[in-house]
């Protein structure tokens, strides 16, 4: 799927829940669903900056696409980071560095979006963009 | 004695607001206090009606507001029983306060001097100490605490040696609440010679010092912490201390006489006051210090040590709470984990429910490395705050620790 239809499918996924406490809930239940990154990946240098709570990244090229693996010690954290993973895993790094971000908004997550908040979805999206950059330079030197 | 916290809310009009659709109830108030409106008044009434600037002028506008800043510097004198209005150095703050001090030792000190720092400072108090150690060669020491919150004091009298030149403690720890025996600190450091600062930010809202008595080398505060505005804070030094430091910052107000040659420096305080000072800050400082008298430091206190026994066992009926910060001598701060739960997800469901509290490190990133914990979740009650509030704050507690588990 692409990120575009993937964003569409959040987009109605949160539309069902119309008060916050739901959409917390659901974000928790991501949380918890998110398929943890090996304690062996959880190193100093996978770890974002600028996060309150710690979020590891991890990526690995499969096929032409990018795999991103990911853990944080904030369970709402881990929630957003689900919600960024199922968008922008398993695809081409053309795709992730030209994908637009503004569905974050529309799904209510808006204010997770503030730098001043320090939870870095922010720095994690900066993050995800990096690595297809580099992987997109690995490919065409 | 009849304290109407009711009434007293009335003074603050930021505490009408809703926030995330319920009335907020903020509890974040060791990171900066809310203004009265007599405060918010004070800063109107300068801008509106006698804005100039001060100590240059002859003009009758220049000469009120230097009237009414040299009159907020009374007041901060008086309310901290300083012998000497030029004791009273105006500052942007705590942090800028002790940048001044450690400052000003760089050229006092040798290598190889000792300074000691409290296991449970703010950054700002322990970042200029490192950097002073940088320029001089001195080697910083710490004072190390107990599970409970508490300086261990044994320790601190076996660190303390002729070598020791400086002692910094802050009066009241910011992430913790613990109120460190000062008095004692004070003493026995003054025996080996060493000058002591006080850093007053955690405690100038709820303790009124006699800096006289306590005869303290150094203290510093904060304006926003006790109901005044921000950018603006006090330093008290010593006449004989503040005579010894060089300057701070060069530029205007702080001169007698400047040629390309030599510049003589001003008498205090104005040699450490360069520039053109936040003046309003300064004039509404003094009306915040007005503002909490006729409130009363021994009433606030005694309310404030009501809401904090509530709140605490309120608090600790929630089944895997942690208190962090467990001293008998404490302000109304409370630092708590829920067990498996990261403070940033209490935080973050606490402030949907319209509660301001504090998540995260607290500038004393020691303290949380000391415990083993990334962070723990701040409740800082203040006298306006009610018991409701403390309620409201037990019940977005436990629908945190449900949801999240
Ligand atoms: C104990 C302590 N020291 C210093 C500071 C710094 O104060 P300011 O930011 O007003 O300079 C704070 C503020 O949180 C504090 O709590």
């Amino acid at each position: 799927m692409t990120i575009a239809t993937l964003q569409e499918e959040l987009i109605e996924e949160f539309s069902l829940f119309d008060d916050w406490l739901d959409k917390y809930e659901h974000i928790i239940e991501l949380g918890k669903s998110l398929p943890l990154i090996e304690d062996t990946l959880k190193t100093d240098d996978k770890l974002i900056k600028g996060c309150q709570s710690k979020v590891w990244l991890h990526a690995e090229m499969k096929e032409g696409n990018i795999i991103f693996t990911a853990d944080s010690d904030a369970i709402i954290t881990k929630g957003i980071i689900a919600v960024l993973i199922r968008v922008f895993s398993n695809q081409t790094p053309e795709e992730i560095i030209q994908a637009d971000t503004s569905f974050i908004d529309e799904i209510g997550l808006k204010e997770h979006l503030s730098p001043t908040r320090a939870n870095g979805l922010v720095s994690m999206i900066k993050q995800m963009k990096l690595y297809a950059v580099a992987f997109q330079a690995q490919k065409t030197t | 004695m009849s304290f109407d916290v009711q009434k007293i809310r009335e003074d603050f009009p930021i505490l009408k607001r809703s926030v995330n659709g319920y009335p907020l109830v903020y509890l974040d108030n060791a990171a900066t206090s809310q203004k009265p409106q007599e405060v918010i008044d004070c800063i109107v009434a300068y801008y509106s009606t006698y804005n100039a600037n001060i100590h240059r002028g002859v003009h009758t506008l220049s000469q009120e507001a230097t009237e009414a800043y040299e009159e907020a510097r009374k007041k901060i004198q008086k309310h901290f029983h300083i012998q000497y209005p030029e004791e009273v150095i105006f500052t942007s703050g705590t942090t800028h306060g002790i940048n001044l001090v450690a400052n000003g030792f760089s050229s006092l000190l040798n290598e190889g001097d000792e300074i000691l720092v409290s296991a449970m400072e703010h950054h700002s108090n322990i970042v200029p100490w490192q950097m002073l150690c940088e320029r001089t060669g001195a080697i910083l020491k710490v004072i190390p605490m107990n599970e409970k919150g508490e300086l261990v004091m044994e320790v601190f009298e076996n660190l303390l040696t002729e070598k020791t030149q400086l002692v910094f403690v802050n009066h009241v720890s910011n992430a913790l609440g613990t109120i460190n025996p000062i008095e004692e600190i004070i003493q026995k450091s003054h025996k080996v010679g060493a000058a002591v600062l006080i850093d007053g930010a955690q405690s100038c809202a709820h303790i009124k010092p006699n800096l006289q008595t306590l005869d303290a080398d150094f203290y510093v505060a904060s304006a926003h912490k006790m109901c005044g505005p921000t950018g603006v804070g006090m330093l008290y030094g010593k006449k004989e201390w503040l005579e010894k430091l060089p300057p701070y910052q060069g530029g205007g107000e702080m001169i007698k006489e400047v040629t390309f040659e030599k510049t003589t420096y001003a008498g205090l305080p104005h040699k450490f006051e360069a520039g053109t000072p936040n003046i309003a800050g300064g004039i509404a400082f003094g009306a915040a210090i007005d503002y909490l008298h006729k409130i009363g430091f021994e009433a606030i206190a005694n309310y404030e040590n009501e809401l904090l026994e509530y709140a605490t066992s309120e608090l600790l009926k929630i089944k895997g709470l942690k208190i962090y910060g467990t001293s008998k001598k404490k302000t109304s701060v409370i630092s708590f984990n829920l067990e498996g739960i990261h403070p940033f997800d209490i935080g973050t469901i606490v402030d949907k429910l319209g509660i301001a509290v504090r998540t995260g490190h607290h500038c004393a990133q020691p303290i949380m490395d000391f415990y083993k914990i990334p962070g723990t979740v701040r409740a800082s009650f203040s006298f306006y705050n009610t018991k409701e509030e403390v309620d409201r704050l037990v019940k977005a507690v436990q629908k945190a620790q449900m949801m999240l588990s």
